[in-house]
């Protein structure tokens, strides 16, 4: 494992000169210290009831929620999870939002698809332990052992008398007693539950959202509010050289121009530089700054240019680079297959667009700034505004309001910096800065862009006895280490490394790519483009050897059996204890087939119809998906179904593991569809909506449908609001293939269809 | 001097009448429940009614909401309780929610004119309105929802 501990060193080493790298800071502990799952996160998790559970005298439960709400359904989830231990009668709870405060909640850092996997026991343990308070408090009231009251929805019982209290009538009592020990704790089994695991929960905001009620980051209103927008270097790295903002001035209702100091690249989350346009509307500080005049001094990276870049990237791909992963002899293999295919795959920038574009309100008064924002990670953005205002953390509070859409954008509160110090600008004052979408666009931290090189050899009988597979892309890690041209641990764990094919000659490499960007983590991040390559390729493999493509991918995973991720050099396992979560074969099969049969596999389809499956293991859940495309003679395409099967273990609000399911589908389709962001003179070129186009009704598939295998509330949970995004771009591809005999390589397909003859 | 109708209650500016709406319903206002999505009528995250009919708010000057009456998605229903609304609720529609005003003021729309949509009348009319989320399959079926139980 030379490669392994090689890669290990260079990462602490990276991590260590990133300094505030916060969101790392738990990837680091994992090799660290062999700590998993929450444990390996930056201050792990509580499972307090005092922290998260207050109940009013008149019952009312308020649970706080310490997770970021992007649509996943977290503000619904945690607290249902409390609710269900406590006895609570969901109709009289309260949920609130924490704000940025780890010390206190544990983890807020709501990303990576972990907030259920990683705080389902912590919350049940706090909901079973306020009950346990509640029980014993109303027992000293009647003065029986505790062993004989029970709580039930809403009431404490006392079977042998009859008598039955209210929680409020004893949460004041409650609250005094001691908190017991986790050892003491009786938790629910999986027959008791009320609300997990049942899917009948109605989603917390779900009567704020469609009334408009719901305070999103752009919605922010406060006394005396004002409102910026920031004119950004078009190029990373640039400088403001000069700029005249006497017209913008002039401008009714613009209150001040402001400049926004750079800090050095790599930028991790500090602030692009810029010139500040503050006023008193949105409307107002935008026409002012389509009046300011800036000379930029753009800096290296001008020469970014996505045509050039994506040549060199291909090249780079198809020569050989550091080795991640090799088993047997592929060279030799190669050379005796019967069969060789080669392949070569392009997958684009992306950048994740969520709905509502950052925003992010800051106030500064007396010394302490106080921060509302649409943030991931209340508590990085926190020490992030702390550092760059040179003010302690205890006087900078975050609050979190809903996030409209996040995707890993809003994980990186570059937006929170800058109202920070705009905030510092009016004293005492709130300041607004609101990002438009050419903005978000132009400024985001985007998907990596990547090249795929796939090489197999097949056996005299079709079989893969030879896999060669190298990926080059720019790394997230070049956010925060100047010279990072490899893939990290992390992207390398995303289905790459811990590619489970039983192939006896297997290697992977990494060929070196820089970054000339602000390359961050989208939802699903780098399994898009493993995924997309390795499925595509298994379906290309398929045909070579007349095969059916859902048999060759089972023949490809091979029998069950669950796989080390040690044992295939993927150190990272999604921050989870490999004994725990093994790489299972028999789970990705079951899946597998579940879509295949649920979708019908295999039926005669008539001309221009094809079905196309793919399937994929990440964050530590596995997801197949069957798409049904219809492609006219026009080469206009239609997606009749799609069906997903996933196994994330048990599913603990099926009912929102469904909706991130149909959502994924839906943000893949885009993804493969239509998503690039390009780069020339090191700017971006898209705008608005009409260049970087995204999914719309009239082209999302007429029906999804999840499947989900059931899973023991015992074993250890999955992820769900990412897994259901990597298979979706392979699975269409392939069924492009089964009605066309096109084979997409490169990413967006737009019209390559239309292109065809 | 732009005199209007907002939610039912009479109001005017005196302000920049080249200003879209959406600035003045959010800023000046502070009703918030409109979104900013994309700013060029390409997301429909800012769908309100003028006199009746679904226009995007980030296209539209106070200039041209002159004399006429705007509702917005805290004005649909008095008590939030609009056949779409419901529907949205009960099939769990929304995920982030932030489109969400714009797609039921803008479904609002379609019922006005067609009270039993067709699939292809939904897409026509509903394409304009982004979700990020993907809660397409959901929006159309809250909408077939509602409008059946309208017409019962």
């Amino acid at each position: 494992m030379g490669a392994n501990e090689l890669s290990r060193r260079e990462f602490l080493k990276v991590t260590a000169a990133a300094g505030g790298f916060v969101l790392s800071a738990g990837w680091t502990q994992v090799f660290a210290q062999e700590k998993y799952g929450s444990d390996s996160m930056p201050h792990g998790a509580v499972d307090n009831p005092l922290v998260f559970v207050s109940i009013a005298p008149n019952g009312i439960v308020t649970i706080t929620c310490h997770r970021a709400e992007m649509g996943q359904g977290v503000r619904t989830g945690m607290p249902m999870i409390v609710a269900d231990e406590l006895e609570a009668d969901w109709s009289k709870v309260r949920v609130v939002q924490a704000p940025g405060d780890e010390l206190r909640f544990g983890n807020q850092d709501t990303d990576g698809s972990r907030s259920t996997r990683h705080f389902f026991m912590p919350m049940r343990r706090c909901g079973a332990a306020a009950r346990a308070m509640l029980e014993a408090a109303a027992a000293a009231r009647w003065g029986v052992p505790a062993s004989e009251v029970q709580a039930r929805n809403h009431e404490l019982i006392h079977a042998a008398s009859g008598r039955k209290l209210g929680f409020g009538a004893v949460a004041a009592d409650a609250a005094k007693r001691p908190v017991p020990a986790a050892g003491e704790l009786r938790l629910k089994k999986a027959a008791e539950f009320r609300y997990i695991g049942k899917g009948k929960t109605r989603i917390v905001d779900a009567v704020a959202m469609t009334t408009g009620r719901a305070v999103y980051g752009q919605d922010v209103v406060l006394p005396d509010m004002h409102f910026a927008v920031v004119a950004r270097s078009p190029v990373y790295g640039g400088k403001v050289a000069s700029f005249d903002a006497s017209a913008a001035m002039k401008v009714p209702g613009v209150v001040k121009v402001v400049e926004i100091k750079d800090t050095a690249i790599p930028s991790a989350f500090q602030p692009l530089a810029g010139v500040a346009v503050i006023a008193q509307t949105t409307w107002a500080a935008m026409k002012g700054r389509d009046a300011l005049s800036i000379q930029w001094n753009d800096g290296a990276n001008s020469a970014y240019s996505s045509d050039s870049y994506r040549t060199a990237l291909m090249q780079a791909a198809n020569k050989p680079g550091k080795q991640i992963r090799s088993t047997g002899d592929v060279a030799a293999a190669m050379q005796s297959a019967a069969k060789q295919l080669k392949a070569d795959y392009y997958a684009p920038h992306l950048t994740q667009a969520p709905m509502e574009p950052p925003a992010a309100t800051a106030r500064i008064q007396g010394g302490r700034c106080e921060v509302w924002s649409c943030v991931q990670s209340p508590e990085a953005a926190r020490n992030d505004v702390a550092k760059r205002l040179g003010l302690k953390r205890e006087d900078v509070t975050v609050h979190v309001t809903l996030l409209g859409g996040g995707f890993g954008r809003k994980s990186k509160a570059d937006f929170a910096i800058e109202a920070a110090l705009l905030a510092k600008e009016l004293p005492g004052k709130p300041v607004k800065v609101v990002w438009t979408r050419t903005d978000d666009l132009q400024h985001s931290y985007y998907h990596t862009v990547s090249a795929e090189h796939l090489e197999g050899g097949l056996d005299k009988d079709g079989k893969p006895v030879a896999w060669l597979h190298r990926s080059a892309g720019p790394t997230l890690m070049a956010l925060f280490g100047p010279d990072e041209k490899l893939e990290s641990p992390i992207e390398l764990g995303m289905g790459l490394t811990n590619v489970p094919f039983a192939v006896p000659n297997l290697r992977i490499e990494n060929p070196e790519a820089a970054a000339h960007t602000r390359v961050g983590w989208y939802r699903a991040v780098s399994n898009i483009p493993h995924a997309f390559a390795i499925q595509s390729f298994v379906a290309e493999l398929a045909h070579a050897a007349g095969r059916d493509p859902k048999e060759y991918l089972l023949e490809l995973l091979g029998p069950p059996r669950q796989i080390d991720p040690r044992s295939v050099n993927d150190t990272w396992n999604h921050g989870e204890n490999p004994k725990l979560y093994p790489v299972d074969t028999g789970r990705l099969r079951t899946v597998t087939e579940t879509a295949a049969k649920a979708a019908g596999w295999g039926r005669k389809l008539p001309k221009g119809r094809g079905q196309g499956i793919a399937t994929h293991y990440s964050f530590v859940t596995y997801v197949a998906a069957v798409v049904e495309v219809v492609v006219d003679a026009k080469g206009q395409l239609q997606i009749p179904r799609v069906d997903m099967a996933i196994d994330c273990g048990a599913q603990i609000n099926p009912e929102r593991v469904r909706a991130q399911m149909e959502g994924a589908c839906i943000m893949g389709l885009s993804n493969a569809l239509s998503g690039e962001i390009t780069f020339k003179a090191g700017r971006v070129q898209q705008t608005n909506f009409h260049d970087y186009q995204v999914l719309r009704m009239n082209a999302a598939p007429r029906a999804i449908h999840v499947h989900m295998i059931p899973g023991d509330f015992d074993a250890p949970l999955g992820g769900v609001g990412e897994p259901g995004v990597p298979p979706i771009a392979p699975a269409l591809c392939n069924a492009i293939f089964a009605a066309t005999g096109k084979r997409i390589r490169s990413l967006p397909i737009r019209d390559q269809l239309s292109a065809r003859t | 001097m732009v005199s209007l109708k907002v939610n039912g209650s009479a109001r005017s500016f005196d302000g920049d009448a080249d200003m879209p709406l959406l600035w003045y319903l959010r800023d000046v206002l502070q009703i918030t429940g409109t979104k900013f999505g994309c700013g060029q009528a390409l997301c429909g995250a800012c769908t309100v009614h003028l006199d009746g009919v679904a226009v995007r708010s980030c296209q539209t000057p106070m200039k041209a909401a002159s004399g006429k009456s705007v509702v917005t998605i805290e004005g649909l229903d008095a008590k939030g309780q609009h056949p779409l609304q419901v529907a949205w609720r009960e099939l769990g529609v929304p995920q982030c929610g932030y489109c969400q005003s714009g797609q039921i003021m803008q479904a609002a729309s379609l019922l006005k004119q067609s009270p039993l949509p067709s699939d292809a009348q939904i897409d026509a009319a509903m394409s304009g309105n982004i979700c990020r989320c993907g809660t397409y399959t959901r929006v159309k079926a809250a909408i077939k929802r509602a409008a059946s139980a309208k017409g019962a």
